[in-house]
């Protein structure tokens, strides 16, 4: 079963170059691809490439200005709210209320999926538990957490709500080199225990290889390749990863780029 | 029609959890409410006491009555402040955190979302609109005499509806000026109430600006609470300022909807949803 399908699908900002003049930005150059149930698809791009809008796009944060995209079926653009109810994201950013406390962040969050007191109250301890987050901190004030801690909540917030499209946009990107291998662990667990589809944004070509199933490259705007690490390393000819995103793109994957979405 | 009731339990409780975010956030914001509260009474006090000097430098007033009049202005100005201040602030805090992108990402109706907000800028701005009247009218040792409170609130709660919609229109001022919009917010507050003979009767007005305040939901909020709390006027001895009230909240509803969904659609398209700050 398809779980996701992205057709041609454009999208364009529009920037002041001074008080009178405006240009248009292209984000994303009519991308397609598709992505099947269960499947872990990691998305790599120097900064600005266009993987966050894309994410944005898919999470319905964003409308396009055109082609298409659909998330199990439904369409993205035509009908969100049946999307929003199967998709949720963790970002490079954990992005909380910063005085309340995990529990608080989480409870209230999770009442907009539908979730009662009395299923929070059992959901977030078990959640929080999981993804290592100590049990003794759960009132602390989410400022009083190192970034790894919060992302670990970030990550718990997206769980509590069980979608089946989980959409990571950078989700180690600034972690220590612990906390970056315990967020992977848990995406892994994730996907083996709740049959969960991936599609993962990141500029971590290890992280890309060790996680996903296939790998695309996008480059300003383009998705210029899509395949297994191994097809991409045989297309262009060269044993690593790195080498092929070199071979496709003319340039490592360095963030040397403004983010323009 | 099953289906239709778990829909409808699904967004009460998304409803509810609007409200209880709302709650953690005064909980963890407590004393910086208290301190705002204590601004409020200081600055209320400096208009009240208007009354006082009028007649200290020979006016001839009645000086309870005007003491009162002005009292149920600042009262009111405070209350419209509160309504605004959460539903316009609300939405440009979530945007300095970063937790707009995940509340316009949860399943929940964008009228539920905005109602659960309206709800909680209501009963909060009332428990402070009811302190903030107590202590100031004790302060003056205002006896009220003929004050019927039943009257008053019920026409408080019917212009509620209307300033909850006009405040769903400034809250949408963030989303598209996230630089700008909060101030935005605050000269709409401050044209209504002007428009609306805050402390003075609207007939004092210029033409165009009483032209204004017929269609302005506060100019008769202030003129039946006041006619209930001064003169013991009931609900139908008020029906004159409830029945525009109930016409404009009609109005003002759907349309501070429509604003705010135009609103986060221009946000949508314009890529205005990402953390600011």
């Amino acid at each position: 079963m398809t779980a996701v399908e992205v057709s041609d699908l454009r999208k364009e900002f529009v920037r002041r170059d001074g008080p009178w003049r405006r240009r248009r930005v292209p984000a994303l150059r009519g991308i397609s691809f598709t992505i099947e149930r269960g499947e872990c698809v990691a998305v790599l791009g120097a900064n600005g490439s266009g993987k966050s809008t894309l994410v944005r796009l898919l999470a319905t944060l964003l409308l396009h200005d055109g082609g298409s995209a659909h998330v199990f079926g439904h369409d993205v653009f035509g009908d969100p709210r049946a999307v929003r109810r199967l998709v949720n994201r963790v970002s490079v950013e954990a992005s909380f209320f910063k005085k309340m406390s995990s529990t608080e962040n989480l409870s209230y969050s999770a009442r907009f999926y539908g979730m009662t007191r009395g299923e929070t109250s059992r959901r977030i301890p078990e959640i929080l538990e999981r993804v290592g987050f100590p049990v003794e901190r759960r009132g602390e004030a989410m400022e009083a957490l190192s970034r790894g801690m919060q992302q670990k909540v970030a990550l718990a917030r997206a769980l509590l709500t069980a979608p089946v499209l989980l959409l990571l946009d950078e989700p180690t990107t600034g972690l220590d080199p612990r906390s970056k291998l315990e967020v992977q662990e848990f995406i892994r667990e994730v996907r083996q225990i709740h049959d969960a589809t991936i599609l993962l944004c990141t500029h971590d070509l290890d992280e890309a290889e060790a996680l996903a199933d296939r790998i695309g490259i996008l480059h300003r705007g383009e998705l210029i390749a899509l395949g297994t690490a191994d097809e991409l390393k045989r297309r262009y000819e060269t044993e690593t990863l790195e080498g092929a995103f070199f071979a496709a793109t003319g340039r490592a994957l360095v963030d040397d780029e403004e983010e323009e979405d | 029609m099953r289906g239709a009731a778990a829909t409808l339990r699904g967004e009460l409780i998304g409803l509810a959890g609007v409200v209880e975010r709302n709650v953690y956030l005064v909980r963890r914001y407590i004393w910086w409410d208290i301190a705002f509260f204590v601004w409020t009474v200081a600055n209320t006090l400096t208009i009240v006491y208007i009354a006082k000097g009028i007649e200290a430098a020979g006016g001839q007033i009645d000086v309870e009555r005007t003491t009162t009049i002005l009292l149920i202005g600042a009262v009111i100005w405070a209350y419209l402040g509160i309504i605004f201040e959460i539903l316009t602030e609300t939405v440009a805090w979530e945007r300095w955190e970063g937790t707009i992108e995940y509340t316009f990402m949860a399943p929940l109706a964008r009228p539920v979302h905005l109602a659960g907000m309206g709800i909680f800028s209501v009963a909060y701005g009332v428990v402070r609109a009811v302190l903030l009247f107590g202590i100031v009218a004790a302060l003056f040792d205002l006896q009220l005499p003929e004050a019927n409170f039943w009257s008053a609130v019920v026409v408080l709660a019917i212009a509620s509806i209307s300033f909850v919609g006009i405040g769903m229109m400034t809250a949408v001022l963030p989303l598209i000026s996230p630089e700008k919009g909060v101030q935005l917010g605050f000269i709409a507050q401050g044209v209504l109430l002007v428009v609306s003979g805050v402390y003075y009767p609207v007939d004092v007005l210029p033409g165009w600006m009483q032209a204004l305040a017929v269609i302005s939901p506060a100019t008769y909020a202030l003129d039946g609470i006041r006619a209930a709390i001064l003169d013991g006027a009931g609900v139908g001895a008020v029906w004159h300022d409830i029945w525009p009230l109930i016409i404009i909240g009609a109005v003002a509803v759907p349309l501070g909807l429509e604003v705010f969904r135009r609103g986060e659609r221009h946000a949508k398209r314009h890529g205005k949803l990402k953390r600011s700050g």
